[in-house]
């Protein structure tokens, strides 16, 4: 028996001590063994045992117009990379690798040091698309430069000559400022992301998620093997509202003019067309666009990378006159308005002045819409005042964004007197909303914004939101599907919306602002306009610089109530709207053929060929123009042999 | 009864020496952090140092004779917070072994538990009043480390499991175990050996077995012994250039493998020298058992020696490739808060007993 304070068996302790010593002397034997009789086995381990991260590039998501037709593909490319886990000093080598890839030496070690402090077995990827001989370059300087490698990887081919860039958008490396953004920041340095239009709105579906070998490699950075491999998942296709051919015929339609075209149905808010001009190629943006080039675009005072079609804001001009007639209605005010035209009228002590320098004489709402009377409208706006005039172009969605599918886009102004209290501490001024009256002075439109607010008058009421993409095709749960298809109703007077469509059908007859586009056999309705960039006084002092010319604007649908396209046309310096007229009419055709040709019982006819001879009966305006008056005729009409091919793919994309 | 006690006492070389430990881990977790997203891990352990010194000066005030008066309700703590975790603690990686607390810290209760047991042991141990000790006691004592054990086993942590055993076999060895005993206790335990087996998860037998065999599962767990070998042995005698550890080859080599970083680094020079420093905290310690003022002291300093040299046996082992990788960490010197303020609170217990030396 013990007691409580009876030491512990000093022996014991003792072994434990010894157990001890034994248990790191073998310890420390095991050390001597591994760190010094074999050390020269593991150092060669070491040197030869190293496993490299390569990345298996993903794919990125095909995009296709809405008939299933390729907008842009993929290609396969070689890139050049930089291996950093070797012991080398690789910004040493920077001048050779420069000079054998055509690289500015100073960039290649920028992006060294870029990605100094990122994970080692992350190689950083130098150049995109190498050519043959910068790939033989590489192979060639395998020894030389063991940290230089190539990867496979699937390059965006792009429509050419800038087909459609804007909406498409394009690609590249994420920047430091978008990883910063939410929406971005499960992305790597290095990932190449769309930066702009669908690319980058669509983003998400369109890249897929890259994979990784994991290659075991020697001390000079060769392939011994490779231990495991996390395959690629490519990125979805995305199919877009876009008519192939209507595009095309847009894009030609516009050729080398500076503005916008935005085709769309009325009806669902789809987007058949997007044009903007000027334009760039998009297949010269290799991820890494030297820093010249990229300034030029940026600094192009023509702003090439601008979409016009959502990101210019302008002076709407006479295209307003619609707006302005339907308040005028509503309000029941512009239905019995006559207004005698003498070419100028006297408004707040100052003479405000028709385009008509002779006059319109006698003008009421139908010959002011399709003569465009400036006087009319004047009358009309003095008569609503500026905040009625707002109340109705904001139902009609002026002053906002469309909420257009499409990133960046613009909100352009309709003023009020809130408005100018709230950007300017100024009361409005009674003179200012003359000008409003024909689309002057602080109005601001983007040409979606007016294309979907007349689109909405079309269509007695439906206002829409425009998107480039079917929600239905996409993965559930990838959008709100009513962001896209929610319409919302503005309630009009049904009348109104039969006279104001009847009287823009006038607008392309002999009467009209535009006859010279009238297109016989289609019915279309629709708005001149040409707004000034600067008052005319100072263009006068430039001497008439072509840099300060009208803008030209034009609306037109078909047909002219409940239409199912309508096209907006903005013709930079095109002075006046009859020109942007004849460009709509042309996307309008390309329209109303292509649906000709279509049917399907039509196909199954024996096709005449040659010419025909048809006898057809129509009413035109007698020579004091009011009263109309029935007349005949014949005529031959030459059938084309074959009709016009239509297009299987996007220009450049076979 | 009541003697002055004072920190003149305190075994400031003791300190000193684990000190010495601390900082040389402090150095290698900056070393192989930086570049990587741990980076900063360093200053992080630095304060867990801090903060452990600060408790290890609280727990010596505290009486030991008081704590062990009480050990029964510390036991009894012990055992609920084990039960919270398998309740409500946070699951990662597959396991239930933290708490989630409030300011967003982590906390392991398995570590605190460990202790309980050496306080829990030494009572036991320092109230048996036969010589020999019995198959009783031996059942009563292998009760209080079981418990905590199996349900450690549950979470399911190995490892931490595995740590609780030293301090049931230290007090069982100093209360007198028989040769007889201990022969019949392994034959048992060689026997209950295959039958345990069964009940392992996969993941835990390849690892307990791919030590023996690195090259058969290159990519999985072998492949972490693998490059622990190729990390120590590329050390060479003065230490290399650190590319398993800088080339990211080495897996987690600021926690677990923190020993083969340093050995790459500072070859078997610089390992050499924390074995020597290791072992002369260990001997300090027991010198320390020795002249304590009664036997549960001794208990208590011997418990902390236990667990303190199973840690280092099992940890160098595992890097060195004797022993299966269990994720233990290599005290005083792996980056990890909980490790940390149990070691010092260990040493809190060491001081207060020797603080308390000539109290009697």
């Amino acid at each position: 028996m013990f007691g409580r304070d009876e030491k512990v068996s000093a022996i014991r302790l003792t072994a434990v001590q010894y157990l001890i010593l034994a248990i790191l002397l073998i310890l420390a034997y095991r050390l001597w063994q591994l760190q010094v009789m074999q050390s020269n086995i593991y150092a060669s381990l070491a040197e030869k045992n190293r496993i490299r991260n390569v990345p298996i590039l993903a794919p990125r998501g095909k995009i296709l117009d809405r008939e299933g037709r390729t907008i842009v593909d993929n290609y396969p490319s070689f890139s050049a990379l930089l291996l950093r886990d070797s012991n080398r000093d690789i910004a040493a080598d920077a001048d050779l690798i420069a000079e054998g890839l055509h690289l500015d030496p100073n960039e290649v070690r920028a992006r060294i040091r870029h990605f100094a402090n990122s994970p080692q077995y992350q190689p950083i990827f130098l150049k995109e698309d190498i050519t043959p001989d910068e790939l033989a370059f590489i192979e060639a300087h395998r020894n030389e430069l063991p940290e230089l490698d190539t990867i496979m990887a699937h390059r965006r081919l792009y429509p050419r000559k800038g087909f459609m860039a804007h909406l498409i958008g394009y690609v590249g490396e994420v920047s430091e400022d978008m990883l910063n953004q939410p929406q971005f920041e499960l992305y790597n340095p290095g990932d190449v992301v769309g930066i702009s239009g669908v690319e980058r709105e669509y983003n998400a579906l369109l890249m897929g998620q890259n994979g990784s070998r994991q290659a075991v490699v020697d001390s000079h950075g060769r392939e011994i093997g490779h231990l495991g491999e996390t395959e690629a998942v490519p990125g979805k296709t995305l199919r877009l509202t876009v008519d192939l051919d209507l595009q095309i015929a847009a894009e030609e339609a516009l050729g080398d003019k500076n503005g916008a075209i935005v085709a769309m149905n009325p009806q669902s808010g789809e987007i058949l067309a997007m044009v903007s001009r000027p334009t760039f190629d998009p297949n010269d943006f290799a991820v890494h666009i030297s820093r010249e080039e990229w300034n030029h675009l940026v600094t192009d005072p023509e702003k090439p990378l601008l979409n016009k079609a959502i990101q210019a804001q302008l002076a709407p001009g006479s295209t307003f006159k619609i707006i302005m007639s339907l308040a005028g209605w509503e309000e029941g005010i512009a239905q019995t308005m006559h207004v005698h035209c003498s070419g100028s009228a006297e408004f707040y002590g100052r003479r405000f002045g028709c385009w008509v320098k002779t006059g319109h004489g006698d003008v009421n709402l139908e010959k002011a819409i399709y003569q465009s009377c400036d006087v009319f409208f004047y009358t009309l706006a003095e008569k609503l005042g500026i905040d009625r005039i707002a109340k109705y172009a904001t139902m009609l969605g002026l002053g906002q964004k469309t909420g257009i599918d499409l990133p960046n886009e613009v909100s352009g102004v309709m003023p009020s007197e809130e408005w100018k209290i709230r950007n300017f501490k100024q009361k409005w001024f009674a003179g200012e909303t003359i000008s409003v009256g024909i689309g002057q002075g602080a109005v601001a439109t983007t040409p979606v914004q007016l294309m979907r607010a007349i689109a909405a008058i079309s269509t007695d009421g439906r206002l829409v939101i425009p998107h480039v993409v079917n929600p239905d095709l996409l993965p559930k749960g990838f959008v709100q599907v009513s962001r896209y298809t929610q319409v919302k109703m503005v309630p009009f007077d049904q009348n109104g919306w039969t006279y104001i469509t009847d009287a823009m059908g006038r607008v392309l007859l002999p009467e009209g602002t535009a006859p010279s586009a009238h297109i016989p056999g289609i019915d279309i309705a629709g708005k001149t306009g040409s707004a000034q960039v600067v008052s005319l006084a100072t263009r006068a002092r430039f001497k008439n610089s072509d840099a300060l010319a009208q803008n030209g604007w034009f609306v037109g649908f078909t047909p002219r109530r409940n239409p199912d396209v309508i096209v907006c046309v903005l013709f930079q310096g095109g002075e006046h709207g009859k020109l942007a007229a004849r460009i709509t009419t042309q996307v309008i055709k390309a329209y109303v053929d292509k649906q000709r040709r279509t049917p399907p019982k039509m196909a199954d006819q024996a096709e005449p060929k040659g010419k025909i001879e048809m006898s057809a009966l129509w009413t035109e305006p007698d020579e004091n123009g009011a009263e109309s008056k029935l007349s005949g005729g014949r005529f031959l009409i030459d059938l084309a042999s074959k009709p016009p091919k239509l297009a299987t793919a996007a220009p450049g994309i076979e | 009864m009541s003697r002055y006690v004072s920190f003149r006492d305190f075994d400031w070389l003791l300190l000193l020496f684990v000190l010495i430990i601390c900082g040389l881990g402090v150095m290698e977790i900056r070393s192989a952090t930086t570049h990587t997203k741990f980076a900063g891990a360093h200053v992080k352990q630095m304060e867990w140092v801090f903060a452990g010194v600060g408790m290890m000066f609280a727990m010596s005030l505290i009486n030991y004779q008081a704590l062990l008066e009480r050990i029964h309700w510390f036991y009894i703590a012990a055992v609920g917070s084990l039960m919270g975790v398998l309740i409500f603690g946070q699951k990662y990686l597959g396991a239930r072994r933290w708490i989630k607390m409030p300011g967003g810290n982590h906390f392991q209760p398995s570590e605190w538990v460990k202790l309980i047991l050496i306080l829990a042991v030494a009572k036991y141990f320092s109230e048996m009043h036969q010589r020999d000790l019995s198959w009783s006691d031996f059942m009563k004592a292998g009760a209080i480390v079981g418990v905590p054990m199996l349900m450690v086993l549950a979470q399911p942590d190995l490892g931490t499991a595995l740590t609780y055993l030293p301090i049931a076999l230290m007090g069982l060895f100093l209360g007198g175990l028989h040769w007889k005993q201990a022969a019949i206790v392994l034959l048992l335990g060689a026997l209950c050996m295959p039958l345990a087996w069964h009940h392992l998860k996969d993941y835990q037998k390849a690892r307990l077995t791919s030590f023996l065999q690195p090259d058969a599962d290159p990519q999985g767990s072998g492949y972490q012994v693998t490059q622990s070998l190729i990390a120590v042995g590329s050390g060479g005698l003065w230490g290399g250039s650190g590319s398993q550890v800088h080339g990211a080859f080495l897996p987690v080599p600021q926690t677990d493998f923190i020993f083969a970083a340093f050995s790459e680094e500072h070859g078997f020079v610089g390992a050499l020298v924390v074995l020597l420093l290791y072992f002369i905290v260990l001997m300090r310690l027991t010198q320390n058992a020795q002249t304590a003022p009664d036997r549960a002291g001794t208990f208590i300093v011997m418990g902390v020696v236990a667990v303190l040299s199973f840690h280092i046996l099992v940890n160098v082992g595992m890097v060195v490739g004797f022993m299966p990788v269990t994720g233990i960490p290599l005290p005083l010197m792996s980056y990890g808060g909980s490790s940390v303020l149990f070691m010092f609170l260990a040493l809190g217990l060491v001081m207060n007993v020797r603080m308390r030396r000539f109290v009697n």
